[in-house]
């Protein structure tokens, strides 16, 4: 076999590895805290105690969702950095989380959920992302060539005008939508609703499927299009169904957990640093890495000043806003 | 091989290139020259389909180039663009990206055949000494035969060049001509390069084709071609042809505004 291959293999092996360390470490940390012996043995038990019921319906569907979204949101990053050639973009940086969440927050004060069902939530966070996203591409472009400088001023100007609308949407709505929106917009890993936490499962996993049948139309594309055009890639094809993708992961992820910034920033840029710059070991080690970052930065917030539970997004931007500026400045001294 | 008839076409509503018509036979090393904006990178641009056509055809192998599937043409034809965008590719990272339009649906892996044809390419090349580096750190020269080593592994019949020695120094100058000419004559490549040093194209190709405000001003032999009749007229400079006498190629010499007695 290969040697680039198995190199791979053994990343991928040992991410799984430490998913699985990083999920079992998460399930005993807490304001309650239970060593492994005890977990089996409630495990094996079954129900009724207390204590089961803190391990599997509040510590276990988080440890899920933190994998589903962590995956989901570098997965994102990956897809638009490679798409817009620039390490610094993702879906937060870009606008895009925005975007989702303001999406988000019509639904919420519309009260479409309740009438349609809780599945509009990430429908119209995916809507939302969509628009910012070809928003930021056709305001970027000019005669086929996408311009790099722009990109990140547009995207920042486009959040600031999103959640401005949010505040104004907030400003007008009841006072019950109002919590809501509050709790859900600094973005925490708490959903009480098993139907959304499967959905994201699924979603994040097929999204990560889909992309991998565009890993070697992202490799091209990180040269230009016009290389990957001569290269024999149908860019206008894979560039309409990455940005598709990209947006359903980040509708998703806003929709559920609202705004987690940087992770999408952060696991590709130190996964790149060791794997390389080729999508097809790119993607899959950043979406394990992402869902262990991302359920590591949730045990952080309910652990740091327990009893009480920090915003994970709270935890997700100061370690994400320190590394993109370090990022930029090393960029500009190079 | 490729048969160009009526060609119109440019950006926008500004026509870059108008009836534009020729043929290059297999087997051909064709110099596309002529002054700055002539046309010269549009033709190319062109003839490698990701610009549309205002008018005309350009036949590839008797088959219009825009309804040839996208990756059975990358199959035939590699196009070595004027500094392209790179990035953190390692250089056999980057060579093998060449490999792509000869993968099957549902491949994701190189084959065994895939790694050999790239080691090929890039021995060729004399860049498997490069192979472990970052793209984006080796030099303008190296990274002119690493395209190249790229292009190589599309195993093209065609080769398209834009300006393939710009910013290079003699040596790497030579290097890449060089490397181009052997391609041509052991392999049989069909090569079309624009080029924009005169004396570098009447050197090395078979045929040249002058353009002059987008459109075909003599088409022939470099010794036809780069008379001084012809270059005054094009370039609006005075200049004066000699002959290489080693290849019996001609050599332009610039005559400075002083020298003009």
């Amino acid at each position: 076999m290969n040697k680039k291959i198995l190199y791979w293999i053994v990343w991928m092996l040992g991410l799984g590895a430490a998913l699985l360390v990083i999920s079992v470490f998460s399930l005993c940390a807490g304001s309650v805290g239970m060593p492994i012996k005890k977990i089996i043995s409630l495990i094996l038990e079954g129900k009724s105690s207390a204590e089961y019921s803190i391990l599997l319906d509040i510590r276990l569907p988080r440890i899920i969702l933190g994998f589903a979204i962590g995956g989901a949101l570098s997965l994102a990053g990956v897809i638009l950095q490679g798409m817009f050639r620039n390490p610094l973009v993702e879906p937060y940086t870009l606008g895009i989380s925005g975007g989702a969440a303001l999406g988000v927050c019509l639904n919420i004060v519309l009260r479409l959920h309740r009438f349609w069902g809780v599945l509009t939530l990430p429908l119209f966070g995916f809507l939302g992302a969509i628009v910012v996203i070809s928003l930021i591409y056709f305001l970027n472009i000019r005669k086929g060539i996408l311009k790099m400088q722009g990109l990140l001023l547009t995207g920042v100007m486009l959040s600031f005008i999103s959640s401005s609308i949010i505040m104004l949407l907030m400003a007008v709505s009841r006072t019950e939508d109002l919590q809501g929106i509050i709790f859900w917009i600094m973005g925490s890993l708490e959903e009480p609703n098993w139907l959304l936490i499967k959905v994201a499962v699924i979603v994040s996993v097929l999204g990560l499927i889909v992309s991998y049948f565009f890993s070697l139309s992202l490799n091209a594309l990180s040269l230009g299009e016009e290389e990957a055009r001569h290269l024999g890639v149908n860019t206008e094809k894979a560039k309409r169904l990455l940005f598709i993708l990209a947006s359903v992961l980040t509708g998703l992820s806003v929709s559920v957990c609202g705004v987690i910034g940087f992770v999408g920033l952060i696991v590709p840029h130190f996964v790149r640093s060791f794997v390389g710059s080729d999508n097809r070991i790119l993607l899959g080690s950043s979406f394990l890495a992402g869902a262990c970052f991302l359920i590591l930065c949730d045990t952080l917030a309910r652990t740091i000043i327990a009893p009480l539970e920090l915003p994970v997004g709270v935890i997700t931007g100061i370690l994400g806003g320190s590394v993109f500026v370090y990022v930029l400045a090393k960029k500009t001294v190079s | 091989m490729l048969q160009i008839r009526d060609l119109t076409c440019g950006y926008d509503s500004r026509f870059l290139l108008q009836d534009i018509n020729f043929k290059v036979a297999a087997g051909e090393f064709i110099g596309i020259v002529g002054p700055n904006g002539s046309g010269k990178t549009t033709l190319l641009r062109a003839i490698s389909g990701v610009l549309k056509l205002k008018k005309g055809v350009i036949l590839f192998e008797g088959k219009d180039i825009p309804r040839i599937n996208q990756k059975e043409l990358a199959r035939k034809m590699a196009v070595v663009s004027q500094n392209p965008p790179v990035n953190s590719l390692t250089t056999e990272e980057f060579v093998l990206l060449g490999r792509i339009p000869h993968f099957q649906r549902l491949q994701f892996l190189e084959s065994k055949q895939d790694l050999e044809i790239a080691e090929r390419a890039m021995a060729l090349t004399g860049t498997l000494k490069l192979r472990g580096r970052p793209v984006e750190e080796i030099s303008g020269g190296e990274k002119q035969l690493v395209l190249i080593a790229r292009a190589l592994c599309q195993e093209p019949r065609l080769l398209l060049l834009d300006e393939p020695t710009a910013h290079l120094d003699i040596t790497h100058q030579v290097a890449v001509l060089d490397l181009i000419k052997k391609l041509n004559k052991e392999f049989g490549l069909t090569v079309i390069t624009v080029l924009h040093d005169l004396n570098l194209a009447g050197e090395y190709c078979d045929k040249l084709i002058l353009l002059n405000n987008g459109r075909i001003h003599k088409v022939g032999a470099p010794g036809d071609v780069l008379t001084y009749q012809v270059i005054e007229d094009v370039y609006k400079t005075v200049v004066l042809v000699k002959e290489n006498p080693i290849s019996r190629r001609p050599y332009i010499f610039l005559v400075p505004q002083e020298g003009r007695k």
